[in-house]
C-alpha cells in the first residue's frame, strides 16, 4: 500500500445556516489520481477551498504528510506542496508566459533584496534554476515558443496548460485541478487527460481532480469519490462507481 | 437614440439648470449683507453659447463622435526605435541623455534650472508612488504624507541636532519606509476603494497633526531657516557661517547665487538617477514580479505560496522612502516647509502623474511629470485655470486615453 | 443634574444635530457603493453646490422683500434639491457611466478629477472665500439648567434639523421599502446583473440612486449652512470624507447603517471637540474610519461577507 499522502476526515463547513460541506472523507495516496465528481453546486469546490486554506474548515482534519492544513493560511498549505487551480482560470494576463513561470517560484528564489541589488552568486544561480524549470514545464506543455507573449492572448485551452505548468513548477507534491477540461475541445481534452497521466507516472506526484467530463474521470482515475449536495455519496474505483445505483440516481434522477 | 432633437433640448436644458445660478448669479458681499447679483452679460454671453454648444453637440452627436473618433490616440511607444541597432545606440544615447542633463544647466537662466529642479522632485514622487499604484496596484491616495515625513525629518534633525543634509537623506527614507510600515499593516486586507480611503485620511491626519503639534513643527508657520546642502562642507552662499568656508572662496571665482541653484540641481539629478536605477534593479527582481502579480490576481498570488502581508509591505515602504527622500531635498531646497505643501491635492497630483504616464511604466511616469510640472508654467495667463483644467484632465484622460502615455511593455526575457 | 453631566447633554445634542447631516450626505455615499460599487468621490462636492444654490435663493428671496421665512427656507430647499440633482445626474452620465466596465483605479481618478473639478468650478464662478449669511433662525427652544452652573439649550435650529432629517429618512425608507422603484433600487444593489436580465432598466435606476444621494446632499448643504453660517468651494473635501467614514461605519450599502454611522460619528466629534484640544476632532473620523476597518470591515450594520473564490 502506497504512503497516504492526504488523508481528510469529516471535513465540514458552515456559512451561517448553510450546511454547503458535510462530513467529506478524502484520501489520496502517493502517485495516484483521484477525482471528486457530484452534481452542480455539490459542494465540490468548497471542499478545494478548505483544503487549500481559502475557507478555514468548520469542522474536520486534513492531514498532508502527517501536517495538519485545517487551520493554515493559503499561502503556508500551497508552500508545503499542495497547489491548486481554479474553475475560472486565474493567470497574470498583463504578465508574460514566462513571467507567470517565474512568479509562481517566488519561495524558490533568493527574495533579498541586497542579493537581488548586487546580483550575488546565490541569486543568479537560484534565478537560473528557477528559469531551467521555468523553460522544462512550458515545454512539456507545449507552450515554450509563447514565453514572451502576455498570457492573456493566449487561447484558452492554452491558458488552462500554462496554469497546470505553472503550478507543476512549484515542486508540488498534491494538485488539486478544479475542473480543468472546462471549455476544452475534445482534442485538448485528450491533451489534458495525457498531461495528467504523464503528471501521476513522470513526475511522480498526485493529482486530485473536480471533473464534470465523464470520459476523463472513468478514464484516468484510479480512485472516484462521489459528493451530492456537500455529502459524500459514494467512492470507489470507476467501474465501482460507475454501478452504484444511488450515484446513477443522483445523475439522472429516479426513473 | 442619439441626435434626436428631443435629446439635444433635454441636454441644454440641463445644461441651463446647471449654469443658470451657479453661473448665472453671483452671491457676494455688498457692504455687511450678503446679496445676489446677475453676473453680468459676459457670463450670461458665456453661458447660452455653452448651452447652444450642447444643444448642437447632441444634435449633430453622429457627426461629432466620428470627428472626435478621428483624433489619432498618442502612441508614444510606437515612436521607440526598434531593433538590434536601437540595443547598440542605447547606451550611447543615454550616456549624451547624462552628459547633457550636467551640462545644460550652466547655459540657461536660472529660473529655468529652478523648474527643472521642481520637475526632478515630481520625478521622483512619480517613480515612487509608481511603486505602490502603478507595479503593485494598490490605490495610495495619502502619498503626500511620506513626502511630509521626509521634509519635516530633515528640517528637525537639522535645527535641532545640527545633522547635515547628506546625513538626513537616508534617514529621512528610513523614517518615511517606517511610517509606511505602519500604514500598510492595517490596510492590508482592504478592497481597493476602501484602501484608498484610507490612505487618504492618513495622508490627512499627518497634516492635520503637523498643522497642529506647534510646539515642534511649528504648526502652521512650519519650519524656516532650513540647512542648505554642502558639497563637502563648502557652503554655498555669500558668507560662511562659523568655521566653514564658501564654495566660490575655495575655488577663488565671484559669488553668484546662480551656484546654489545649479548646485541643487545637480543633487536632484543624482538622487533622480539613484532613484530610477533601483527601481529598474527592483522591478527585474523576484520582488518586483510579485508585485505586478499581485496586481494582476491576488487570489492566484496566494495560490502559490505568495505571502500577500510581505509582498504589500515591502511595496508601502519602498514607495515611502522614495518620498521621504524627496520630501529630504525638497526641504533643503525650499528652505521653508509648512503643512500646506502637503496637502491631499499634491497627492492627487501625484496620482495622476503615475496613471497618466501609464502605470508601472517609469519612462510614461518620467513624461508625465515633465508635462504636469511644465505645462502650468507655459500655460501662465491660464493659472487661474489650472486647477480646473487638472480636474477636467483626468476625467477626460480616462475616458480616452485610459492606459496613460506610454503603457508599460513586458520586458522580453532569454531563455536560456 | 451636575454640571458636568448638563455638559455631556450638551455635546451630546450637539453631536445629535451634526451626526444626522453627516447621515444625509453618508447616504447618498452608502446607496451609490452599494450599486455600482463606487466610490462618489465628488459627492461632497454636490453637497456643497447643494449650500451655494440655497444660499442663492435664500438671499434672492430675502430680498425680493415679501416673503415669509419658512416659504424661503422650503423654496430654496426644493430649488436646491433640484439643481444638486441635476449636478449628481450630470457626473454620473459624464464621468461615470461610461467607465462603468473599467478596473476600479481608473473610475476612481475620474470621481478624483470631478471633484478637483467641481471644487474649483464653483472657485471661479462664486469666489474662493468663504460666503457668511446673517444667522436666520436663532433663539432656543428648550434650556435645562441655570445661569449659575451651566446651561443645556436645544436651538431652534438644532430642532429644525432634527425634524428636516427625521422626515426625510423616513420617506426615504418608506420609498425604498415600499415603492416600486424603491424595490428595483434593492434589486439592483443585490444583483446589478440579474436586474437588468430581468428587464429593468437599471441605468435609469442607478440614474435614480445618483439623483436621490444629491437631494439628500442639498438638504444637509441647507441645514448645514444655515446652522455654520458660512460657506466656501472647499466644504465638500471634508464633509465628503466623514460622510463616508459614516458610511462605512454604520456598514457601506445599507441605508439604515448610514444613518447610524452619521449618529456615532456626530457623536464622538462632538464629545472628543469638548474634551480635547478641537483640532484633533477631524482626525477623530479617520481613527474611527481605519478602527472599524480593522475589525469589523463591513460595519456595524452590514452583513459579514464570504469572499469567492
Amino acid at each position: 500500500m502506497s504512503q497516504l499522502l492526504l488523508d481528510v476526515n469529516e471535513l465540514t463547513m458552515r456559512f451561517g445556516g448553510l450546511l454547503a460541506v458535510n462530513a467529506v472523507n478524502l484520501k489520496v495516496r502517493n502517485r495516484q489520481i483521484v477525482s471528486i465528481i457530484g452534481p452542480n453546486g455539490a459542494g465540490k469546490t468548497t471542499v478545494f477551498n478548505c483544503l487549500s486554506g481559502f475557507y478555514i474548515p468548520t469542522d474536520g482534519s486534513v492531514l498532508f504528510n502527517g501536517d495538519q492544513l485545517a487551520g493554515l493560511k493559503d499561502f503556508q498549505i500551497s508552500r508545503k506542496g499542495l497547489v491548486r487551480t481554479f474553475q475560472h482560470v486565474r493567470l497574470f494576463s498583463k504578465m508574460t508566459v514566462i513571467e507567470n513561470m517565474l512568479v509562481a517560484q517566488h519561495r524558490h528564489l533568493n527574495t533579498n533584496l541586497f542579493a537581488g541589488m548586487f546580483k550575488t552568486p546565490s541569486y543568479r544561480r537560484l534565478e537560473q534554476e528557477a528559469m531551467d524549470r521555468a523553460i522544462y514545464w512550458l515545454e512539456e506543455v507545449d507552450l515554450l515558443q509563447h514565453a514572451n507573449r502576455e498570457a492573456g492572448y493566449l487561447a484558452y485551452g492554452q491558458q488552462r496548460k500554462l496554469e497546470i505548468a505553472r503550478c507543476m513548477s512549484t515542486q508540488p507534491e498534491l494538485l488539486l485541478l478544479d475542473e480543468p477540461a472546462a471549455g476544452l475541445n475534445p482534442f485538448e481534452t485528450k491533451e489534458l487527460d495525457q498531461l495528467i497521466i504523464r503528471l501521476r507516472d513522470e513526475h511522480e506526484i498526485s493529482v486530485l481532480l473536480i471533473e464534470h467530463d465523464m470520459g476523463l474521470v472513468m478514464g484516468i482515475s484510479d480512485h472516484i469519490y462521489v459528493i451530492a449536495q456537500g455529502t459524500p455519496l459514494a467512492d470507489g474505483t470507476p467501474d465501482e462507481v460507475k454501478q452504484n445505483p444511488d450515484v446513477i440516481k443522483a445523475y439522472l434522477g429516479e426513473s | 437614440m442619439r441626435g434626436s432633437l428631443y435629446n439635444a433640448i433635454f441636454a441644454a436644458g440641463i445644461t441651463l439648470v446647471l449654469a443658470c445660478l451657479m453661473l448665472g448669479v453671483r452671491l457676494g458681499a455688498e457692504g455687511t449683507t450678503l446679496a445676489v447679483t446677475g453676473a453680468g452679460a459676459d457670463r450670461w454671453g458665456w453661458i447660452l453659447a455653452g448651452v447652444g454648444v450642447v444643444f448642437f453637440g447632441q444634435l449633430f452627436a453622429n457627426q461629432v463622435d466620428a470627428l472626435f473618433g478621428r483624433i489619432p490616440k498618442p502612441n508614444l511607444s510606437a515612436l521607440k526605435p526598434q531593433g538590434s541597432s536601437w540595443n547598440t545606440l542605447k547606451p550611447w544615447l543615454l550616456s549624451a541623455l547624462v552628459v547633457g542633463l550636467l551640462v545644460w544647466p550652466f547655459m540657461v537662466s536660472r529660473g529655468a534650472v529652478d523648474l527643472a529642479t521642481l520637475t526632478l522632485i515630481y520625478i521622483m514622487l512619480g517613480l515612487g508612488l509608481n511603486i505602490v499604484v502603478g507595479l503593485a496596484g494598490l490605490l495610495d491616495l495619502g502619498y503626500v504624507a511620506f513626502y511630509a515625513v521626509g521634509a519635516y525629518t530633515y528640517a528637525l534633525l537639522s535645527e535641532y541636532f545640527g545633522f547635515s543634509f547628506w546625513m538626513c537623506l537616508p534617514i529621512a527614507a528610513l523614517l518615511a519606509a517606517t511610517f509606511g510600515f505602519i500604514l500598510g499593516f492595517p490596510v492590508l486586507r482592504l478592497r481597493g476603494d476602501y484602501l484608498a480611503i484610507v490612505t487618504l485620511g492618513f495622508g490627512e491626519m499627518i497634516r492635520i497633526l503637523l498643522n497642529n503639534w506647534t510646539s515642534i513643527t511649528g504648526g502652521p508657520n512650519g519650519i524656516s531657516g532650513i540647512e542648505k546642502p554642502t558639497l563637502f562642507g563648502l557652503e554655498f552662499s555669500r558668507r560662511a557661517s562659523e568655521g566653514n568656508q564658501t564654495f566660490h572662496e575655495f575655488f577663488g571665482i565671484d559669488y553668484s547665487s546662480g551656484h546654489k541653484v545649479i548646485f541643487l540641481y545637480l543633487i536632484a539629478v543624482l538622487l533622480v538617477i539613484i532613484v530610477i536605477y533601483l527601481i529598474n534593479r527592483l522591478m527585474r527582481m523576484p520582488i518586483g514580479r510579485a508585485w505586478e502579480a499581485l496586481r494582476e490576481d491576488e487570489i492566484a498570488c496566494r495560490s502559490l505560496g505568495l505571502n500577500r502581508t510581505v509582498i504589500k509591505l515591502s511595496a508601502f515602504t519602498l514607495g515611502a522612502s522614495t518620498a521621504g527622500f524627496a520630501g529630504c531635498f525638497f526641504a533643503a531646497r525650499q528652505g521653508f516647509i509648512s503643512p500646506e505643501s502637503f496637502i491631499f491635492i499634491e497627492s492627487a497630483i501625484i496620482l495622476a502623474i503615475v496613471v497618466l504616464g501609464g502605470m508601472g511604466s517609469q519612462i510614461g511616469v518620467i513624461l508625465a511629470a515633465i508635462v504636469m510640472t511644465i505645462l502650468p508654467e507655459l500655460a501662465r495667463e491660464f493659472s487661474d485655470y489650472r486647477m480646473l483644467m487638472f480636474g477636467l484632465l483626468m476625467v477626460v484622460m480616462m475616458r480616452w486615453r485610459p492606459e496613460g502615455l506610454v503603457p508599460m511593455k513586458r520586458p522580453h526575457l532569454e531563455l536560456k | 443634574m451636575t454640571e458636568a453631566s448638563l455638559y455631556l447633554l450638551q455635546q451630546i445634542i450637539n453631536g445629535l444635530t451634526i451626526g444626522s447631516t453627516y447621515a444625509l450626505i453618508a447616504i447618498g455615499y452608502t446607496m451609490v457603493y452599494g450599486i455600482i460599487g463606487m466610490i462618489n468621490f465628488a459627492h461632497g462636492e454636490i453637497y456643497m453646490i447643494g449650500s451655494y444654490v440655497s444660499f442663492i435663493v435664500i438671499t434672492g428671496l430675502l430680498a425680493m422683500g415679501s416673503f415669509a421665512l419658512p416659504l424661503v427656507l422650503f423654496i430654496a430647499l426644493l430649488v436646491a434639491m433640484l439643481i444638486a440633482s441635476t449636478y449628481g445626474w450630470t457626473v454620473e452620465r459624464v464621468a461615470y457611466r461610461p467607465l462603468r466596465g473599467s478596473n476600479r483605479l481608473i473610475a476612481l481618478i475620474s470621481a478624483i478629477g470631478m471633484s478637483i473639478f467641481l471644487q474649483n468650478y464653483v472657485a471661479l464662478a462664486q469666489g474662493s472665500r468663504d460666503v457668511a449669511l446673517a444667522p436666520l433662525i436663532s433663539g432656543s427652544v428648550l434650556e435645562l439648567g441655570s445661569l449659575d452652573t451651566f446651561e443645556v439649550t436645544l436651538s431652534w435650529m438644532q430642532l429644525l434639523i432634527w425634524v428636516v432629517t427625521l422626515v426625510t429618512m423616513t420617506s426615504l425608507t418608506l420609498f425604498i421599502s415600499r415603492s416600486r422603484m424603491g424595490r428595483a433600487c434593492r434589486a439592483c444593489a443585490e444583483d446589478l446583473g440579474m436586474t437588468n436580465l430581468l428587464g429593468i432598466d437599471t441605468n435609469r435606476i442607478i440614474s435614480l440612486t445618483f439623483v436621490i444621494g444629491a437631494a439628500l446632499a442639498a438638504i444637509a448643504g441647507l441645514l448645514l449652512g444655515l446652522y455654520y453660517g458660512v460657506i466656501n468651494p472647499f466644504i465638500g473635501f471634508m464633509a465628503g470624507l466623514k460622510a463616508f467614514t459614516a458610511a462605512v461605519l454604520g456598514g457601506i450599502g445599507s441605508i439604515p447603517g448610514a444613518m447610524l454611522g452619521g449618529l456615532i460619528l456626530g457623536v464622538t466629534e462632538a464629545l472628543t471637540a469638548a474634551y480635547f484640544p478641537s483640532e484633533y476632532k477631524d482626525v477623530v473620523a479617520f481613527g474611527l474610519l481605519v478602527t472599524i476597518l480593522l475589525f469589523r470591515p463591513t460595519g456595524i450594520l452590514g452583513k459579514p461577507e464570504v469572499e469567492k473564490v
